[in-house]
């Protein structure tokens, strides 16, 4: 319970919460800090019950459903009573309702801007609201072409690509990367995503980064370029690349299936997508700056040279109350974020979602910030 | 109809009067349910529109032409290329669907026989209840290859032809309307896919209504054209056709109201983009407003939320005045026979 922004803020919290909050603190975080040890064997759920209720990015929709409904089986195994829901809202009006109070926790595809951590207090009981990391998703280069298997790509050229200035297979920036290849005299077909996304938003991210000359466009969550092949969602996106030759696009890696993944180049070798390279893109980059120390933010680093890390992923933060008035409310929330940074918790959202689990230094990290969270 | 039959009763009902106040009681219950049932469609319509106009109004307030400045968005810009998009794609469907229906209809109620025309007529019903998701993923997954080599062939063949000449200078469209000009290129998820799609899904509402009103023609009118020589052919053409004429341009109405609404097939076939251009093969020209909304609400929020309620709007009052363009119609060939 750092002193923030505002002391006179977090005094009238403090007098508001009394003595009941230390009591509360410290008898939860024991029930925390056991589940953090990936142990189903805590005793800390039992005494759980009410409606948890969260909201926000549709990017980790597969992954809440599998943490919700195995958070609420634990639950129940040890006789506590919680309904756990999860409304895939979109990033925007999730960090909406939970600063509006309508949800105990968001999930956000973007961390919490200055004004949304500053006007959190209102409803986080005198404390500013935390960022958590708790998915992380590797975004694959798709591509269907008969006869080419392997495909190597530089930023520049997938750039190139998907801004419209190579248009054709044997082109010899292409070739140049890829000289066992036999490239096609065939039109470079690239498809974007036709709805708002974080996909995109993440993948263009990455392209203004790496190649600032061959995608000028920026990062931006809606397609900015007229026209062309689009599909609506991910599995738009996959059936559309799907059903053409030559199609090229970006998707959750996990929903590839059977077409072809690019490796990408990241300093002087080209970096085949895999879920630890992809974890390793995280630890990599820099905690973003002017942040607290509970507030997990990371600035990440798409120009990165280090070898064995696959810089084209999405961060999905969960985004918490600093502290709960409601102490069953509070109990449950951190009891469920503990649960979901867990390893165990990673692993149930890397097989129903495919995601890529935090490292061990980084889930530790995230479990503290999430002890440091104060009830009652 | 309660009217009709409360009249009679009051006139003799005041007689016998223990009856007639059991009656009385029955026909109040009757008559508040049926006229509070009759306000409830007013007063969904009108929660309805008092919604869309209120939560489109931020939009309104904050667009280039409200606010007078070059920057921020424009309503006009945003909302014509989907309107476009919309009424393209139904237009095109009732051009593929009205013939084919008509001659579906025709088939049923003077062509085939009876116990073929009864199954037929069951499974066009049928092919109404099926959902429109269903009707997306067909075509999505299994058309939209298929229809491939037709649209290659059109482009190679007509591509060059002014299917129209036309020029729209307010929409900036080609001095040359080529429907099947442009490179198509696969997968063909393109409008002339969609329509065809929302052709399949107005067919039946289309069939099913002319199949009725056909089938209503005065019999003593047709037996007098085959009578005075007239082949089956002309007795359609003179008697059957003129006398369903309002109803089949009623149930196109209807059809075109779906079409026009239609939001699931479109989003699962259509790469969308928001252009003026009328040829229909290439992909990513084109959107409508309702698979607009559907693609987009995921993940907006305040203003952008606020433009797409707006595009909402503009969707309500174009079906609005198609259907009142509709009765008009119907009520004025109804007049004339």
């Amino acid at each position: 319970m750092n002193v923030r922004k505002n002391p006179l803020v977090s005094l009238a919290a403090l007098g508001l919460v009394g003595g009941l909050a230390l009591t509360a603190c410290s008898g939860s975080s024991d029930a925390s800090g056991e589940t953090s040890d990936g142990g189903a064997s805590s005793g800390g759920y039992a005494e759980l019950s009410g409606n948890l209720a969260g909201s926000g990015a549709s990017s980790t929709q597969n992954a809440q459903t599998a943490w919700t409904e195995s958070f609420m089986g634990l639950v129940q195994s040890e006789g506590g009573d919680l309904q756990a829901t999860y409304d895939p809202t979109g990033s925007g009006t999730g960090r909406e309702q939970f600063l509006s109070g309508q949800v105990q926790f968001a999930g956000s595809d973007a961390a919490l801007t200055e004004e949304g951590l500053a006007s959190s207090t209102e409803q986080c009981n005198g404390e500013q609201a935390i960022d958590v990391p708790v998915y992380v998703s590797p975004i694959a280069v798709v591509f269907n072409l008969e006869g080419v298997d392997d495909l190597n790509l530089s930023p520049e050229v997938i750039g190139g690509i998907f801004a419209g200035d190579i248009t054709n297979w044997n082109d010899p920036k292409i070739a140049a990367d890829n000289p066992d290849a036999d490239l096609p005299d065939l039109a470079i077909v690239p498809v974007h995503r036709s709805d708002d996304s974080g996909t995109t938003e993440n993948f263009t991210e990455y392209l203004s980064e790496t190649a600032p000359d061959a995608w000028t466009e920026g990062p931006v969550e809606t397609w900015p370029i007229e026209g062309g092949q689009s599909g609506d969602g991910t599995s738009g996106m996959i059936s559309t690349v799907e059903g053409g030759n030559g199609t090229i696009g970006y998707a959750d890696a996990s929903q590839a299936g059977n077409l072809g993944i690019a490796a990408v180049k990241v300093g002087d070798s080209f970096v085949e997508y895999s879920a630890d390279a992809a974890a390793k893109a995280v630890d990599v980059s820099p905690r973003a700056e002017g942040r607290e120390d509970d507030d997990i933010v990371f600035d990440l680093d798409r120009t990165t040279t280090e070898e064995g890390v696959y810089p084209i992923v999405l961060v999905s933060y969960l985004v918490l109350c600093g502290s709960y008035a409601d102490a069953a409310q509070g109990d449950a929330v951190k009891a469920y974020a503990s649960y979901i940074t867990s390893q165990e918790g990673q692993q149930v959202a890397a097989d129903n979602a495919g995601s890529a689990p935090l490292t061990e230094e980084l889930s530790d990290e995230a479990q503290k910030a999430i002890d440091g969270i104060t009830v009652g | 109809m309660s009217t009709t039959e409360v009249t009679p009763d009051t006139h003799e009902g005041s007689s016998v009067s223990l009856q007639s106040s059991r009656r009385r009681l029955g026909d109040s219950v009757f008559s508040a349910l049926s006229v509070g049932s009759g306000l409830l469609i007013f007063v969904t319509l009108a929660l309805v529109a008092i919604f869309l106009t209120t939560e489109s109004m931020p939009a309104v307030m904050e667009s280039r032409e409200a606010t007078g400045s070059a920057s921020g968005f424009s309503l006009l810009e945003t909302t014509l290329p989907l309107v476009f998009g919309t009424v393209l794609a139904a237009a095109i469907a009732l051009a593929i669907a009205i013939p084919v229906s008509i001659g579906i209809a025709l088939f049923i109620s003077h062509y085939a026989p009876r116990r073929l025309a009864s199954t037929l007529g069951y499974l066009i019903d049928l092919l109404a209840a099926v959902p429109s998701v269903v009707y997306g993923l067909w075509g999505g997954l299994w058309l939209v290859p298929r229809l491939e080599p037709l649209y290659l062939f059109l482009n190679q063949t007509l591509g060059a032809w002014p299917t129209w000449p036309g020029f729209v200078p307010w929409v900036g469209g080609d001095p040359v309307i080529a429907l099947f000009a442009g490179e198509p290129h696969a997968p063909m998820r393109n409008l002339a896919s969609a329509a065809i799609v929302l052709a399949v899904m107005v067919l039946p509402i289309i069939t099913a209504v002319a199949r009725e009103v056909f089938l209503q023609t005065p019999r003593l009118q047709e037996e007098a054209a085959l009578a005075l020589g007239a082949t089956r052919w002309e007795t359609i053409r003179t008697v059957v056709l003129p006398f369903g004429r309002s109803g089949v341009v009623a149930a196109s109405m209807l059809g075109l109201g779906r079409a026009l609404g239609e939001t699931m097939a479109v989003l699962m076939i259509l790469a969308p983009g928001a252009t003026f251009s009328f040829r229909i093969l290439e992909v990513g020209m084109h959107q409508s407003i309702a698979a607009n909304i559907a693609s987009k609400q995921a993940e907006a929020s305040g203003t952008e939320m606020s433009l797409l309620i707006f595009t909402g709007l503009v969707l309500f009052v174009l079906t609005f005045l198609i259907n009142a363009v509709a009765r008009w119609i119907v009520a004025r060939s109804g007049v004339k026979s």
